[in-house]
């Protein structure tokens, strides 16, 4: 329980650091690039890695990639949408993390499950 | 086309909005750990990626954008989900930094310590991603 409160908090702070960086950062363009930032590798890795070791850490950077992959073609699924669309953002982006889901479990049932 | 730090967008964010964002950021970093302990680092490391606070962070970009076309008696519907968008695609630019930020940790972290690789799995991330974002600006 403790863990999980000090991951909560420190998961809260870079969310939330990043975010400000993203907001100061004009062009939009740029300061998206802080909406997909590491944010929660970056706040659970440390306490990862005293508590499995580095093997583990190593295991999750590699599903990390599928994640990573899947997060490319959501985010440009989701602009596409809004572009050519003009849906709504929030129904838009909570919608399409199907396809991020999607991406995921299917590159993990080809590469990363074997 | 020029970078600058707008100072002033920090002011169009509300002190509920920043809680909102302090509790997403905690709660999606808590699902990742309980994903991992449930069913392990293959499957609980896909979610070191999972975009959990990106749709707030994309309806935050309309909703503001809206506010400040409100202001000028605009009505800025179509204008607040274009910038949307454009932030989205700056997201996908992020991504592929995420993707060399994932890289550098399955590289390195089994033989170096951690205080090593993650400030280069983070110049992994900013350089891709800045480079992913130029060539994008370029096109």
């Amino acid at each position: 329980m403790p863990d999980l409160l000090l991951r909560f908090v420190i998961g809260g702070a870079v969310v939330s650091l990043f975010a400000v960086v993203g907001d100061l950062l004009k062009p939009e363009s740029l300061g998206g690039i802080f909406a997909a930032a590491p944010t929660i590798a970056l706040a659970s890795l440390a306490l990862t890695m005293k508590r499995h070791g580095a093997d583990y850490v190593e295991l999750e950077g590699r599903s990390m990639l599928v994640g990573a992959i899947a997060f490319v073609l959501y985010a440009s699924a989701v602009s596409f949408i809004l572009m050519r669309f003009r849906a709504k953002a929030m129904a838009t982006s909570a919608l399409l993390l199907v396809v991020w889901l999607g991406t995921a479990a299917g590159l993990w049932a080809v590469w990363l499950r074997r | 086309m020029r970078l600058k730090l707008q100072l002033t967008s920090l002011r169009e964010t509300t002190p509920m909005e920043y809680a909102k964002r302090f509790l997403f950021g905690g709660l999606v970093t808590v699902l990742a750990s309980l994903v991992a302990e449930k069913w392990g680092p293959i499957v609980g490391g896909l979610f070191l990626a999972f975009p959990g606070i990106f749709p707030a962070s994309i309806s935050l970009v309309e909703k503001h954008k809206i506010q400040r076309e409100a202001a000028e008696s605009k009505y800025g519907i179509v204008a607040a989900r274009r910038e949307a968008s454009v932030e989205a695609a700056g997201a996908s630019a992020g991504a592929f930094g995420l993707f060399a930020f994932a890289l550098v940790v399955w590289k390195a972290a089994g033989n170096h310590p951690l205080g090593l690789v993650l400030p280069l799995a983070m110049s992994g991330w900013l350089a891709v991603a800045c480079l992913c974002w130029l060539i994008r600006e370029k096109l």
